[in-house]
């Protein structure tokens, strides 16, 4: 029976120390034809549809196609379809598809798994299903084929197809679209430019994808999610690394090439850096919201939610948010982002204005506030949530709400939103999110601006003329009519508050100086990206 | 002695058992509904109502703990809630880099803190005793992420000698292997080598003081002889109890190790389910770790009939 | 005959310096823990600004003479937060360490004397303790709200089967006594034996362990607030001001650097004393340490 002495371990991890020592410190992997990107949240759910979180539908990018595609300008061009006529009455749209477009399991791609996508779509998106209901039916001809027949016109159908951010209108095979829209797929087969190595998939740390070669891009140029999708690697890694600590000097080590996201405040640290480059290439940017829960006290009372208008501080919220470079955010007085031909400050002169807390303070004495508890929820996972939280529940307190701060991670705070209740029956009144900014540029895309009561987003705010003047715009006949009538919905949301934009700012992105082809969009698209 | 092994497994059973009934209460009185956290944040109340019942979340008490316990037993921890991935898959695909973390950590620290605190013992009251004690305390007081941003700052950023983060498997050369591990290793296993060293030094004083040792020193054996082939080995046996309790401060410091070095472990994986109160993992896990610990405080007491010809099962 | 000459009387020494000369490191970490205990009291009256007082303007800024340990990423002052913090983990430190040796003790007791009780309970608590301390306290943060009442809760249930075993075999051996089987056999009611003979000695040991649940308490809290299932993000806690810089580490290290050190200290001061009480209270052992 041999005793294990403490001289033996002594020599063993003497080896072991010196072996390693000794080796070439080899930190920076040549990894070939390898991009390592770190993404900005953890891919879980692999069904665009099911869910409106943009990693899955940054997953939905890379492995799926769409019919129509955004491009910078806004405009829906062709990506699966090849030709398509609209009728003279605007009633029956023909679409043909492109030839040699095959999913990543050999099948080609039919009208039927087409139409079964849509279907689909329809069920869960919001603007799928204003789309629906607009639809009468959608008809295959043949295998290359198919039909939209409209009861009435909609002019923006094939924006519609092309719908850039969530839930982006994917096609997937029909065996796979048939799945009933509130289960989520686990099939990840698309007829996009990567492939999804499921083998490798470790939830919480790492995604692969791998170059597709039976992908055949379009020609044009790239812009945005449409144009050429050609796939200069081989391989693309989605390392999650939540500590932005840790993703700091793993991106100036070069462990990792491309960080989707980073703090602002990290952007001077990285900067000193002569091997990365920092852009900034989201044009739009995102907009920052704060969430009411409308069918409850305190905020079912509309004065009091007006009152908060004087309140909130963009500027405040922007630079905790978003740091003392004013390059990165931007105050938008406005229920449209900025920047877009929908956008003006009809209405806004209680946010826009100075900061008046004794007006406030009357207001909300005025509505009869008698000391309701007001629970925010926040998640301490989510900074840009966290931080719009952290100073408004200060604010809020100032002016003598009796504010419940509630901290938990993201996962509870979207379960927890979804509850009606009362706040003593773990309810809540306000949270805090935001959208990307191609998600609110105008009245039809907004979905927090939608005010039909409980059908709503979480919030349920009601506001009729709200929903007729919708209408309206979505009917408008030219871009005079929508400004008008967007104009005249935003005085009505002032009004309202179905929220409060609480500043629009940009996220920066880091890459290292050997990625050339990023492309500069309000999505993260992988292709045409080539590491030198 | 082979009785004593399978004895000592039976006697673990009812053990395991509490821990399982434990972590499956845990689900049961955990507030939020997994039902709502599938059905998505579009779902309306009554798709949440329809995968309540899918999941059997109206059963009773008692006959969900069945059907988990009777799945467990076949290998079947259940399936993540947020991922639909079976949760012995995650588990499994994770373990190797923790337990490469560990016992990485468990040869570093032995092999310094032992030797350590067998000097500061044969120094007793010498400044290198009082040197190596103060160390100890001073490494039981620093919280393990404190240390481990310390350590990243050293010798990654400043001197950029040693990897920020990730993991490399041996498999793919031993050097990138052990240069990923050194530093997690170090902020690991400061506060155990501490607990080691001074139970080390404790342990042998009370050794040294004995007569034999006198008698081993009067006959004229080098003191390295004396040190290790009379003392140490009488003194084994609370040192390697020490070392099997302290797998589970070693347990609770991979948690955090992981998360700052960005070590796919299963550490970061259970910090990850249980913030998102994915419990099948939560369950799983904790089960396995109970497993785990069980099974090391076995193998310690087993060490004792190899350390100790006076322990007979 | 010559006179005998007695020789000089010892100099007396006063009975601090004697102390200070025999125990140095117990004095200095009753010294920190008295400091740390003080700053705790008297916090808001240290030159300190509101602890919760957000000013975006601010964020971010190296210490100054305005704010002598910085600023956090919303502008608070992390000298304020630093302070304040003394109380949390002073709070968590105690209020655990009270707990568990109350409920240690009790149940210790009770499975010590009474074999249905111990045959049910040392199941539940092998069982609970072959969870690893820290996993059951975020296990069980997981079940419910964060609050500072909360984190004490769940690390005192962790550290429970601890001082219960430790009770438990104390009694045991106790139990076996002579001067407690005379003490039976003279017909001393069983109060009266727990009282005289047997609590007293299970003090001893148990003081001793609730010192070092005092200190891993007091970073089990910081651990819980760095990985988020802590006390509440608001209160200024030494774990939650450490989470809150953690993005931060390289850009202003004083965010972690500061309350680190106030952690550490306490913590160091916190087992010096645990030490010195071992000794004092244990001859067996102070002989060797």
């Amino acid at each position: 029976m041999g005793r294990i002495s403490a001289g033996c371990w002594r020599w063993a991890a003497a080896a072991m120390l010196a072996a390693g020592l000794l080796a070439p410190a080899a930190h920076a992997q040549t990894s070939g034809k390898t991009i390592r990107f770190i993404p900005e949240a953890d891919l879980r759910s692999l069904d665009p549809i099911w869910t409106t979180a943009y990693i899955t539908r940054n997953h939905g990018y890379m492995v799926y196609d769409t019919l129509f595609a955004l491009d910078e300008h806004f405009k829906p061009q062709p990506q699966m379809v090849d030709t398509w006529t609209v009728s003279d009455d605007k009633l029956i749209y023909s679409f043909t598809l492109r030839d040699k477009l095959k999913f990543h399991d050999g099948m080609p791609v039919r009208s039927a798994d087409c139409i079964a996508s849509l279907a689909r779509w329809m069920k869960r998106d919001g603007f799928g299903q204003v789309v629906a209901e607009a639809v009468a039916e959608m008809k295959a001809v043949d295998d290359r084929r198919f039909s939209i027949i409209l009861k009435k016109p909609f002019p923006l159908l094939l924006e519609a197809l092309g719908k850039l951010s969530s839930n982006v209108p994917f096609i997937m095979p029909e065996r796979i679209a048939g799945t009933d829209a509130n289960t989520q797929i686990t099939d990840p087969t698309g007829s996009g430019p990567f492939k999804f190595v499921k083998e490798e998939w470790v939830p919480g740390n790492k995604a692969v994808y791998v170059r597709n070669p039976d992908y055949v891009p379009r020609d044009e140029a790239p812009s945005w999610a449409a144009g050429a999708k050609i796939v200069k690697v081989d391989r693309v890694e989605w390392l999650y690394i939540p500590d932005p600590g840790t993703a700091v000097n793993a991106l100036a080590a070069g462990e990792v090439d491309w960080w989707q996201q980073l703090p602002a405040d990290l952007v001077p640290e990285l900067q000193k850096n002569p091997d990365v480059t920092i852009a900034k290439v989201d044009p739009l940017g995102s907009i920052a919201v704060m969430r009411f829960n409308q069918l409850q006290p305190p905020f079912n009372n509309r004065k009091l939610r007006q009152a908060l208008l004087y309140v909130i501080d963009q500027k405040e919220i922007m630079t905790t948010l978003a740091g003392d470079d004013q390059s990165n955010w931007r105050t938008c007085y406005s229920y449209y982002t900025c920047g877009t031909p929908m956008a003006s400050e009809a209405g806004a002169g209680a946010l826009s204005g100075p900061r008046d807390l004794a007006k406030a303070k009357a207001l909300i004495k005025d509505s009869g506030y008698n000391g309701d508890r007001v629970v925010i929820l926040t998640a301490t996972d989510q900074p840009i949530v966290d931080r719009q939280a952290q100073v408004a529940a200060e604010r809020l307190r100032e002016v003598g709400l009796n504010v419940d701060l509630q901290a938990m991670d993201w996962g509870t705070l979207i379960t927890r939103r979804t509850s009606k209740e009362p706040v003593d029956k773990n309810g809540w009144s306000i949270f805090f999110t935001w959208l990307v900014g191609p998600d609110m540029i105008n009245p039809a895309l907004n979905f927090p601006l939608r005010a039909a009561g409980e059908k709503s987003w979480f919030g349920w705010p009601t506001d009729d003329k709200i929903e007729a003047l919708r209408t309206q715009w979505v009917e408008a006949p030219d871009l005079a009519a929508q400004q008008k009538i967007a104009a005249e919905l935003q005085e009505e949301a002032f009004a309202s508050v179905p929220y409060i934009p609480t500043g629009q700012f940009v996220i920066p992105t880091a890459f290292r100086k050997n990625l050339k082809g990023v492309i500069v969009a309000p999505v993260v698209f992988l292709w045409n990206v080539e590491k030198m | 002695m082979f009785a004593y092994i399978i004895r000592r497994l039976i006697a673990t059973v009812p053990v395991m058992g509490v821990v399982a009934l434990f972590v499956f209460s845990l689900l049961y009185i955990a507030p939020g509904d997994p039902a709502a956290v599938i059905a998505g944040d579009l779902a309306t109340a009554e798709d949440i109502a329809r995968i309540h019942a899918k999941l059997g979340l109206d059963e009773s008490f008692l006959l969900r703990f069945g059907h988990w316990l009777w799945g467990v037993l076949h290998g079947d921890l259940g399936v993540s809630i947020f991922t639909n991935l079976p949760v012995a898959q995650l588990i499994g695909q994770r373990l190797e880099p923790t337990v490469a973390l560990t016992l990485t950590t468990l040869a570093v620290t032995v092999a310094f803190a032992v030797p350590l605190g067998v000097i500061a013992a044969w120094k007793a009251g010498s400044w290198i005793d009082r040197l190596v004690m103060l160390v100890a305390v001073l490494g039981f007081s620093l919280p393990s992420f404190v240390l481990a941003y310390l350590l990243v700052l050293g010798f990654s950023v400043e001197l950029p000698l040693l990897p920020v983060q990730g993991y490399v498997s041996i498999r793919e050369g031993f050097a990138p292997f052990i240069a990923h591990l050194i530093l997690p290793s170090i902020a690991l296993g400061l506060i155990y080598g501490a607990l080691i060293a001074r139970i080390t030094r404790a342990s042998m004083l009370e050794v040294l003081s004995q007569d034999y040792i006198r008698t081993a020193e009067a006959k004229g054996l080098a003191q390295g002889e004396v040190l290790i082939r009379h003392a140490l080995k009488n003194a084994a046996v609370p040192i390697a109890t020490v070392i099997g309790i302290g797998v589970a401060l070693l347990i609770s410091g991979v948690i955090v190790t992981e998360t700052v070095f960005a070590i796919p472990g299963i550490g970061r994986l259970t910090v990850d389910a249980i913030l998102r109160r994915d419990y099948p993992i939560i369950q799983g896990v904790i089960l396995l770790f109970s497993a785990a610990y069980v099974l090391v405080n076995l193998a310690v007491d087993i060490s004792y009939t190899l350390l100790d010809p006076r322990v007979r099962y | 005959m010559a006179a005998v000459e007695l020789a000089a009387p010892l100099p007396r020494r006063h009975w601090l310096t004697e102390a200070v000369r025999r125990h140095p490191t117990v004095i200095l970490g009753l010294l920190i823990l008295l400091a740390i205990g003080a700053v705790a009291v008297l916090a808001p009256w240290l030159g300190t600004s509101d602890p919760l007082a957000v000013s975006p303007i601010r964020r971010l800024r190296f210490p100054a003479a305005a704010y002598w340990f910085g600023t956090d990423a919303y502008g608070r002052d992390v000298y304020s937060r630093t302070l304040y913090g003394a109380r949390v983990s002073l709070q968590v430190g105690l209020g655990v360490a009270a707990l568990s040796t109350a409920f240690g003790l009790a149940i210790g007791l009770l499975t010590g004397f009474n074999r249905l009780a111990d045959g049910v309970l040392m199941r539940v608590k092998d069982g609970l303790m072959s969870v690893p301390p820290v996993l059951l306290a975020i296990a069980l943060m997981a079940l419910t709200k964060a609050s500072l009442g909360n984190v004490i809760i769940a690390i005192t249930l962790s550290e429970v089967p601890r001082v219960a075993r430790l009770v438990r075999g104390v009694v045991l051996g106790l139990r076996e006594q002579p001067f407690v089987e005379a003490a039976t056999a003279a017909g001393t009611g069983f109060l009266r034996t727990l009282r005289r003979h047997i609590l007293p000695n299970t003090l001893a040991p148990v003081l001793v362990q609730a010192t070092y649940i005092c200190a891993s308490a007091m970073i089990t809290e910081a651990v819980l607030s760095f990985i988020g299932a802590g006390t509440p993000p608001q209160i200024p806690s030494w774990g939650n001001i450490m989470a809150d810089g953690r993005s931060y580490f390289q850009l202003r290290p004083y965010l972690i650097i500061f309350p680190g050190v106030f952690l550490s200290l306490t913590v160091l001061a916190v087992n010096l004393v645990g030490d010195g009480l071992r000794d004092a209270l244990d001859p067996r052992l102070a002989r060797r340490l």
